[in-house]
């Protein structure tokens, strides 16, 4: 299911991405660089990092089209950089100066065992089944699907 | 900076455990550790064996289960070993259109946890997005408080014994980074025959406090005493109740060595620490592990280690390879947590709506080290004796009892309650509320030995029949097994008399100078009495008698 939400983030350009210092794979949203006015230097989509892209959200580039639509994507997002921020507090939603509503520590819900299991492919006497542990992607060299269609 | 560490730390422990673990005995250590141990804050100079001395670095981070009816953000049941995924609502299942909302209860015990720790509560704090993927983690990310958690800079202060004997105790201190509160995971199984991992929600959702400690310890004994402490707080105001065993209190070591003087080293991460005892042990084996590789010419990698509590050492964790990238981004479905105080308190709001720091602060109870103070100064106790008593739950209530229905002074009762009372319970394993012997008998007990009725030694026969729960009255025992003191001073003279006029050599060496003697005589007077002289009237007596 991520990879099909993520795969149409990236079609309609609406997928938010800092962009990279060339040779750093690690991505983060971070404050620090985003008072620039110009758009940076394009740094390459390489390799690595579209390897630690796949690694960290579970995504699956699939083939040149795909990771062509991420670069456009990164265009796109870097058009942010024209805007002056200087002394403007960032804003984290459009909610922020609603008021947080405070619950009552009532036991109001739960108690749905069937309904929940209802959606599960496999389930053991009312667990949930999932594959063991976390297997990491296998490296690189050994993976089938990397840019299969390229 | 390292210096200081070392000063704050606890060089003579470390010195013993490194000196027995390391392997071999070092004929030239002994002037290298006089040195090391003797610097407070200087420059420790380089052993004779090439080899400096090491300074430990352990910080702490310890997650509370809130104690609360519902969730963190879902109205399910918070409830210990319920039936799999019986307790999950449909925001804990993460299904999609579901909306997290704050438990006004959690966020009190977040800040009375706060203020018990001496932290600034922050007005307005903020909920972030920590991404990772596993199975226990449906929405394959938990909201947690990143940028600005819910309080900050505080501190804890606990006690530890010097030298394993309850005598002499110093008090030492660990800053408080920050209390965050943050979402619980489900729990997984993991079944390895069948190569699947069955996974319960149960737990998902539930409020934690996570409690970070500034690394200002330094083994694992200094480790375990202060998350007892924190137990013991949590406890006390019931933000969590905090027992280990069974996952309402988690800790995290975060654990390194360097050289006086040089930079911090690398640490890892201990995981997988299932009591105190295991704490230290934990810690104490990886600092050792860490020295070993490293004096072995190695390097130590950043990374995340189990305990194994079978073989009582650290294995790295398979799951945790490579570093974690989390990628926090804002909550975007919870605005800001804002708290009041008396000043800046909304006038037309509804109250159900404010959390009052000043109100929850006026309402704090006393905490344990001000519950210490008030037993030493109101009872006349040693402060050993009120860390005793606060160790073991119910135990305090129990001495105030036994002291209000006693004639017996405190500094005399806490010496029956602690030697007596407690290592009984220990030796068959019981909580002070499933002691046989109540208060109630405890003090008529006393009451017998402090009228002098009975002797010491005959008390503690008692108490040995009043533990069998047999509903036998203290008094009653004495008469049944004939423990009365002899309150007959003529046949104690008799029986006196008798010993002496059977002892001849003692008197005489008695009689020469030889006081020490007059010990025996006393003990044979008690065999005759069968323990039923009051030994200090027996000296009495029997001095009187061999100076006519």
């Amino acid at each position: 299911m991520r990879l099909l939400s993520v795969a149409r983030c990236l079609r309609s350009g609406g997928l938010l991405l800092p962009p990279v210092p060339p040779g750093r794979a690690a991505l983060s949203v971070g404050r620090h660089d985003q008072q620039q006015q110009q758009p940076p230097p394009q740094p390459a989509v390489t390799v690595e990092v579209l390897d630690h892209l796949e690694q960290l959200a579970l995504v699956d580039f699939r083939d040149a089209e795909g990771v062509e639509r991420l670069r456009k994507a990164i265009q796109f997002a870097d058009l942010l950089h024209q805007v002056n921020t200087d002394g403007v507090e960032p804003m984290d939603s459009v909610l922020e100066d609603r008021c947080l509503y405070l619950r009552e520590d009532d036991v109001t819900e739960g108690n749905c065992t069937n309904e929940l299991l209802k959606n599960a492919r496999e389930k053991v006497e009312e667990y949930f089944v999932a594959p063991p542990g976390n297997i990491p992607l296998p490296k690189l060299e050994e993976r089938e699907t990397f840019l299969k269609g390229s | 900076m390292a210096a200081a560490v070392a000063a704050r730390g606890c060089g003579g422990v470390w010195r013993r455990v490194w000196q027995y673990g390391a392997g071999g005995p070092r004929p030239s250590s002994r002037g290298q550790w006089a040195a090391a141990s003797s610097a407070r804050g200087a420059v420790v100079p380089v052993g004779k064996s090439g080899l400096a001395p090491w300074v430990p670095v352990v910080g702490l981070e310890i997650h509370a289960q809130i104690s609360s009816n519902s969730k963190l953000f879902s109205g399910s049941q918070v409830q210990f070993a319920a039936p799999p995924n019986s307790l999950v609502s449909f925001f804990d299942a993460s299904l999609p259109g579901t909306l997290p909302v704050l438990n006004r209860r959690c966020v009190e015990a977040a800040v009375m946890t706060g203020l018990a720790l001496n932290c600034s509560i922050n007005k307005k704090s903020l909920f972030d997005r920590k991404h990772y993927f596993y199975a226990d983690l449906p929405a394959g990310y938990q909201i947690t408080q990143q940028r600005v958690p819910i309080a900050v800079n505080g501190s804890l202060s606990y006690s530890l014994c010097i030298d394993n004997k309850m005598s002499q105790m110093v008090t030492k201190t660990v800053r408080i980074k920050q209390i965050q509160l943050e979402q619980d995971s489900g729990k997984s199984l993991h079944d390895d025959t069948r190569s699947q991992t069955l996974v319960d929600l149960n737990r998902a959702g539930v409020g934690l406090m996570e409690v970070v400690m500034e690394p200002d310890m330094c083994c694992g004994e200094e480790a375990a005493a202060a998350v007892r402490e924190l137990q013991l707080i949590l406890q006390t105001l019931g933000s969590s109740q905090a027992v280990m065993a069974e996952g309402q209190l988690r800790v995290d070591a975060n654990v390194s060595v360097h050289h006086p003087g040089e930079p911090y080293g690398v640490r890892t991460e201990v995981k997988n620490i299932n009591s105190l005892r295991f704490l230290a042990k934990a810690v104490d084996y990886e600092i050792q592990r860490q020295i070993k590789e490293l004096e072995n010419g190695g390097t130590i990698l950043n990374e995340t280690r189990a305990f194994d509590s079978k073989l009582g050492c650290t294995v790295p964790m398979r799951d945790k390879e490579g570093k974690q990238d989390y990628r926090f981004m804002p909550e975007p479905n919870l605005p800001p947590l804002i708290l009041y105080d008396a000043k800046s308190l909304p006038a037309n709001m509804n109250h159900q709506q404010v959390v009052n720091i000043d109100w929850i602060h006026k309402r704090l109870p006393d905490l344990p080290s001000v519950t210490r103070a008030k037993l030493v100064e109101r009872y006349g106790i040693l402060p050993e004796h009120s860390f005793a008593l606060l160790n073991e739950d119910g135990l305090t209530e129990f001495f105030e009892n036994v002291v209000k229905q006693t004639q017996m002074k405190p500094k005399k009762v806490i010496g029956w309650i602690l030697n007596v009372l407690l290592s009984y319970l220990k030796q068959h394993s019981l909580t002070v509320k499933e002691s046989p012997v109540s208060s109630v008998l405890m003090a008529d007990l006393l009451n017998l030995l402090e009228k002098k009725e009975i002797s010491s030694t005959a008390a503690k026969q008692v108490f040995a029949e009043l533990w069998k729960g047999e509903g036998k009255t203290p008094l009653e025992i004495v008469k049944e097994k004939k423990l009365e003191l002899i309150q007959d001073q003529k046949e104690l003279e008799q029986i006196c008399q008798a010993v002496i006029d059977g002892q001849e050599n003692e008197v005489m060496a008695i009689k020469a100078g030889n006081l020490k003697v007059l010990n025996k005589l006393i003990g044979l007077v008690q065999r005759e009495t069968q323990g039923r002289s009051n030994p200090v009237l027996v000296k009495q007596l029997l001095e009187k008698k061999l100076s006519e």
